[in-house]
């Protein structure tokens, strides 16, 4: 059992009891302060380290052929808890013979960055890994409406990740050789 | 009628303007801003006079300190415009005012030569050379005044001491007793 | 009416004054900008780097030495309070409350008339000092009048009709009280020091506390007890941390000028750092030897115009580092709780400052005892 010591404290000297001398070592504290090196980070020019796994604007990204990945789920659309999200299906276009075996594709893709609340549980339900909260932090704009990010900006500001799936590619392949799910 | 002149009567205006509106504002505040503007006011006045030594003690003491009290006692126990029993005060005040009206009459009808034209009276002392001769010096000159203070006026000095010495007293006796009847109640 | 001399005399005490109010003012706006910098460089941050004039950055290297030091920062700040809107509360009492900054800022400014801060060497020998009054009581006219810069706090807290504003206001005035008498009489002894016999000063003039400190000991290593409590109440009478008590952010929101915004905000802002710049300067003058160089050195300068100008560079230069002492301390030491700025006013300085003023009379008439 831990023995309770308590401590005597002395009383305060005559210099101690005028705090003179201590104020004084906070002064030579502060003014040993302006001398240090500056911690501040001149923003616009230049801009923080942006961690791994940060969670940034949401975006959507494409595969390393450049191939879109969203297949108009509706499942990011469903948990976005703020309704952020809103998706229009659509068809795959005719004539893309690389995507022809998802069934489909979104014809518009919302996301409201005046609702959004960076929460990521858009990237975590995506079953296609389509939707990822990237390094990008400023988005602003004059009006509510340049707020939304659409379809079109929303690749813009994702890019490409690397897949390690090719799903369709794999798909493509299963039923060409005939064990088609 | 020179600058002086008119500076003048644009202090006294004020400072007699000042003392009227603070009797007759109805809060004890603006009452006290304007108590403010007539010390002030009469400050300038001593200037004028060449009186700088007064001028300063009535901005610092009256206006700079015992009127900053008084602003505080107000804002601290936040007096309205019907704060405090008129009723009673009203009648004594009135006959206070009167009275000390009254008198203000009649040293001036004695001062100003129409009651009797003896020397030392006003006029005769803004005709002789005193006004800018050295006897003057005691109202103006910082050390006369400490001199004339510390020797002359030795015993009204310490009788005022005194006064102010009992007055303390006075205070503390009172606040005290309030202290501890509210400490055991 | 008037004769061209008197006309000539009005006007260029007219000029000087504008000067006075124009130097003051531009020193209390710096202030701002120092203040801001000085709390930067302490916290580790750079302050204000990003204001400047469009021509001034194209200068090569000092442009940017400039904009990097933000000194058109003060300039951007006063264009802002100037532009903003001027908004009235509807519950504030609107006579008292336009009439409050007005009240705040002319006292600041009126203490400063009997400032000397520097000396004209005339051709004929003689030393003039420059000020634009010298006042025989000069140092009583600087208390006073200063002690009426409390009135644009207490009726700005009293005409805003809301809470903070009017705790912001009573705690002004009592504050104001408290350190008023041990202000005054950490000065007593100053004066019956420079003033025995013999010295050939005599009176409460600023002029003569300046000359008496010419190589010879500064006051404040004469009498370090009495600056050190004048330093204090100089403080507490300037609302600084750690006696900002009327507008302590953390407890009164803003204080007496919660209720206040754009210009008239911008003029307690200002009124407040001209306190501090008269009282640095008014520091300078009792304890600091004024314009003369260093204690016991006479005066290296000649005693032509040049000498003129080193003087008041000299006395600038002291005043300055006494604004930075102001802020040095800002940002150092934290506020006092208002129970604390009470005890230690009335239960510390003024005892303090009572024995201090015993000793020295006492000193002083020993010391003149063989002259006598």
């Amino acid at each position: 059992m831990a023995k309770t010591v308590v401590l005597q404290r002395k009383p305060l000297s005559l210099s101690e009891r005028t705090y003179l001398p201590q104020i004084v070592t906070g002064l030579k504290t502060t003014f040993s302060n302006m001398f240090k090196e500056k911690v501040t980070l001149q923003y616009p020019e230049e801009k923080p380290i942006i961690p791994k796994n940060y969670r940034g604007v949401p975006t959507l990204v494409k595969d390393p052929n450049g191939r879109e990945k969203c297949v108009s789920c509706q499942l990011c659309e469903f948990v976005c808890p703020p309704k952020a999200i809103r998706i229009t299906p659509g068809s795959v276009p005719e004539g893309e013979e690389d995507r022809e075996h998802v069934e489909k594709a979104p014809q518009e893709f919302e996301i409201n960055m005046l609702r959004c609340i960076y929460c990521g549980y858009c990237q975590e339900v995506c079953p296609e890994e389509a939707i990822y909260l990237q390094d990008e932090y400023s988005s602003s704009g004059y009006t509510r409406e340049e707020m939304i990010n659409n379809k079109e900006k929303l690749y813009e500001l994702g890019g490409t990740l690397p897949d390690s799936h090719y799903k369709w590619d794999q798909k493509k392949t299963a039923e060409e050789q005939g064990n088609d799910h | 009628m020179n600058a002086v002149d008119i500076l003048f009567y644009f202090f006294a205006t004020l400072s007699v303007g000042g003392g009227l509106l603070m009797i007759m504002s109805r809060h004890p505040v603006p009452a006290a801003l304007f108590m403010i503007i007539s010390l002030v006011s009469v400050a300038a006045l001593f200037v004028l006079l060449e009186a700088f030594f007064l001028a300063i003690l009535q901005v610092l003491v009256y206006a700079g300190a015992v009127m900053v009290l008084f602003l505080f006692i107000i804002m601290l126990l936040d007096v309205g415009p019907d704060g405090g029993k008129v009723s009673r005060i009203k009648v004594i005040s009135g006959l206070a005012g009167c009275l000390s009206f009254g008198i203000l009459v009649v040293l001036l009808l004695q001062f100003s030569g129409i009651g009797s034209a003896e020397s030392g009276s006003w006029q005769e002392i803004q005709t002789t050379e005193q006004v800018n001769g050295d006897s003057l010096l005691f109202s103006t000159s910082l050390k006369n005044f400490g001199y004339g203070l510390f020797t002359k006026y030795m015993l009204p000095i310490q009788v005022a001491g005194f006064l102010l010495l009992a007055a303390m007293v006075g205070v503390i006796v009172l606040s005290k007793k309030s202290l501890t009847s509210g400490g055991t109640e | 009416m008037f004769d061209f001399d008197m006309l000539l005399m009005v006007g260029l005490k007219f000029l000087f004054a504008l000067l006075m109010i124009g130097a003051v003012m531009t020193m209390a706006g710096y202030s701002v900008l120092a203040e801001r910098k000085v709390s930067a460089w302490m916290q580790g941050r750079v302050g204000p780097n990003r204001t400047v004039l469009p021509f001034i950055v194209h200068i090569p290297f000092v442009g940017k030495f400039l904009k990097g030091l933000g000194m058109f920062q003060p300039l951007a700040d006063g264009l802002k309070f100037l532009f903003k809107e001027e908004m009235i509360p509807g519950h504030v009492n609107k006579l008292y409350y336009n009439l409050a900054p007005i009240v705040a800022l002319v006292p600041a400014l009126t203490t400063m008339t009997v400032l000397p801060f520097g000396e004209f060497f005339a051709e004929d020998g003689r030393t003039i000092p420059l000020m634009l009054a010298n006042l025989e009581v000069g140092i009583l006219f600087v208390l006073a009048v200063s002690s009426l810069g409390v009135y644009g706090i207490v009726l700005a807290g009293w005409s805003s009709n809301s809470k903070y504003p009017f705790l912001g206001g009573i705690r002004s005035s009592a504050q104001m009280i408290s350190y008023e008498l041990a202000m005054g009489l950490s000065l007593l002894p100053i004066f019956l020091w420079v003033s025995e016999p013999g010295t050939g000063a005599m009176g409460l003039s600023l002029v003569d506390i300046v000359n008496s400190q010419n190589d010879r000991a500064w006051l404040l290593l004469v009498q370090p007890l009495s600056a050190l409590i004048f330093l204090i109440a100089l403080f507490a009478e300037t609302n600084r941390l750690p006696f900002d008590m009327p507008e302590s952010e953390t407890d009164l929101v803003g204080g007496f000028h919660t209720e206040y915004g754009g210009f008239k905000f911008g003029i307690f802002f200002v009124a407040e750092y001209a306190h501090i710049v008269v009282g640095s300067a008014i520091f300078t003058v009792i304890f600091l030897g004024g314009w003369h160089f260093l204690p016991w050195i006479a005066d290296p300068w000649p005693a032509t115009w040049v000498g003129t100008l080193l003087g008041i560079g000299w006395f600038l230069a002291k005043t300055i580092f006494l604004i930075f002492f102001f802020i040095w301390v800002r940002w150092t030491i934290p506020r006092f709780r208002y129970d604390q700025v009470m005890n230690l006013g009335w239960t510390k300085l003024l005892p303090l400052a009572l024995l201090n003023l015993i000793f020295y009379v006492l000193l002083v008439t020993w010391l003149d005892q063989p002259t006598a």
